[in-house]
């Protein structure tokens, strides 16, 4: 082991982290909106609004991600009504086409999670909403939604981590995020396992930090779940006095 | 234990014995050459429809072995197992667009090079930066230095703030960071076609790669649009160019290729020949 080349190896890569961070968290904030209403369309009344959620589901779960953002970046740029039209500004751009790619993706994965979580809101609740005279947004908004995104956490959990990782397939449309660099510093060196090594020991570290958040999350949200906290006799006891 | 490791040391033996009385002979006299080529390497070299070979490379392999006075045969290997193949004595020279890098140098040798394409520069064609200034002319980094970088020094104010697309740890990146850093804006991309695309839609302003892949890939369709631009740069640490791929222990093959090459140098065979296949001269200086 050679250890002035991890060192070096590191601190090239450690440079790279705040592109992979941006184009993770870009692309679950935009994929997490579209998945939201995807979602949605899901349960819709409108026939064709449904239609349309399973076709976009279909199409962006059923095809490699690599060749979305192939399309993306590759495939619309050979269009000169494409680079004329006014969205060529950010179509130009290779950061905004590979946060574009992954927010799609991973909105068809997540509204998939969503929904199922959506799903498992028990009846009664919502009965129990509507008894209170909710309206049906009102019901969504404080019942349906918030237990919803609890059940569809753990699962959610999964496809955020996923989404860290697929910001590697990024650096095949020039982008210097942590593989990319990975990437080039092998070809300079010819050395592929000291350089991946420092790369994985990258991802594992932020997808370390990820899962504990999500468990934070988690806590925070289920209380109903949890030991009622031992405080709680003492004031009883108190007020018995 | 023991055991193994004598038998490992007389294997050990027994294998350089065979490779060292195999390859290697004193002062030997040259009579029948034997050259090993990929034949899929246009314009370098290549298979005709009817099976013959054609190209570069053959051209000038024939005329080399006419000047070495030695009768040649030309055989098609692949070029990944070539250098291995080389050592172990199924044939004699390599003459396959093999360019004299420092890695392979720790394992053959090479002759003088018989052709550096160099690297050059490729815009839009309808860009501005379509009629940069000496257009074509050849700048060495090995025999002048000085007039190379003086020459980049003029380009760089036409440069400024351009994005160029080079190949990832390509010798076109090498160059851009070591001569153009700070001033252009740099993608990095896996392959030269994909900054070819880049081009074509707008996003880089340049490219920079090998003057032999411009010319080709300039040919293609859907690149009706690129075309060199600038000046060329080759020598020193952008490669000594193709060269005659040569075992160590034959030294008096290489010092009869080193002739010839230098003969066909100097009598104009490399400029002409170079001419026909690629379209522009690759003479080494």
């Amino acid at each position: 082991m050679d250890w002035t080349f991890l060192q070096e190896t590191f601190v090239s890569l450690i440079s790279a982290v705040p592109l992979t961070l941006l184009l993770a968290v870009n692309a679950i904030a935009f994929g997490a909106v579209l998945a939201v209403g995807i979602a949605v369309a899901r349960f819709s009344a409108i026939a064709p609004l449904r239609w349309l959620a399973q076709a976009y589901v279909f199409v962006f779960r059923g095809t490699p991600l690599l060749v979305q953002l192939f399309i993306i970046y590759y495939g619309l740029s050979q269009f000169p009504a494409i680079r004329h039209s006014p969205l060529w500004p950010i179509l130009r751009e290779p950061y905004w086409c590979a946060v574009l790619a992954l927010a799609l993706n991973t909105a068809a994965y997540a509204s998939e999670i969503v929904r199922g979580g959506l799903l498992s809101v028990p009846f009664g609740q919502i009965e129990a909403a509507r008894a209170c005279g909710m309206s049906r947004f009102m019901i969504f908004r404080r019942i349906t939604l918030p237990l919803g995104v609890r059940q569809a956490l753990p699962g959610y959990g999964n496809e955020m981590i996923s989404m860290v990782k697929a910001t590697s397939l990024a650096s095949i449309i020039t982008l210097m995020e942590v593989t990319g660099v990975a990437a080039r510093i092998i070809s300079e060196s010819y050395r592929a396992i000291e350089v991946f090594v420092v790369a994985g020991a990258i991802y594992l570290t932020i997808n370390f930090l990820l899962t504990r958040l999500v468990q934070l999350v988690e806590f925070r949200l289920s209380p109903h779940l949890r030991q009622p906290v031992a405080v709680l006799p003492a004031i009883i006891e108190g007020e018995a006095h | 234990m023991n055991y193994t490791k004598s038998a490992m040391k007389a294997l050990c033996i027994a294998t350089m014995m065979f490779s060292a009385t195999g390859v290697h002979a004193e002062n030997k006299t040259w009579t029948r050459v034997s050259i090993a080529t990929e034949g899929g390497f246009k314009p370098y070299n290549f298979t005709k429809p009817d099976g013959t070979l054609d190209g570069y490379e053959i051209e000038l392999s024939k005329y080399l072995c006419a000047h070495m006075k030695v009768e040649c045969e030309i055989n098609v290997q692949n070029f990944d197992g070539m250098i291995p193949a080389l050592n172990a004595g199924k044939f004699d020279a390599i003459i396959s667009g093999m360019s004299a890098t420092a890695k392979r140098e720790q394992v053959i040798d090479f002759s003088d090079s018989y052709g550096s394409t160099g690297q050059a520069f490729a815009t839009s064609k309808s860009g501005p930066l379509a009629a940069l200034p000496e257009k074509g002319v050849v700048f060495s980094l090995a025999s002048n230095e000085a007039g190379a970088v003086a020459e980049i020094e003029k380009l760089k104010p036409l440069l400024e703030g351009k994005t160029i697309g080079v190949q990832i740890a390509s010798t076109g990146a090498a160059f851009v960071d070591k001569y153009l850093k700070g001033v252009v804006e740099v993608r990095e991309y896996k392959t030269t076609e994909e900054h070819d695309l880049d081009l074509a839609a707008g996003r880089v302003d340049l490219v920079m790669a090998s003057m032999a892949y411009l010319t080709t890939a300039s040919e293609k369709p859907g690149n009706e649009d690129m075309t060199t631009t600038g000046p060329r740069f080759q020598g020193g640490f952008l490669g000594r160019g193709s060269s005659v791929g040569l075992r160590k222990t034959d030294p008096e093959l290489k010092a009869l290729f080193n002739a010839a090459i230098a003969a066909a140098k100097a009598d104009g065979t490399i400029k002409t020949l170079s001419e026909k296949w690629f379209g522009f001269d690759v003479t080494p200086r």
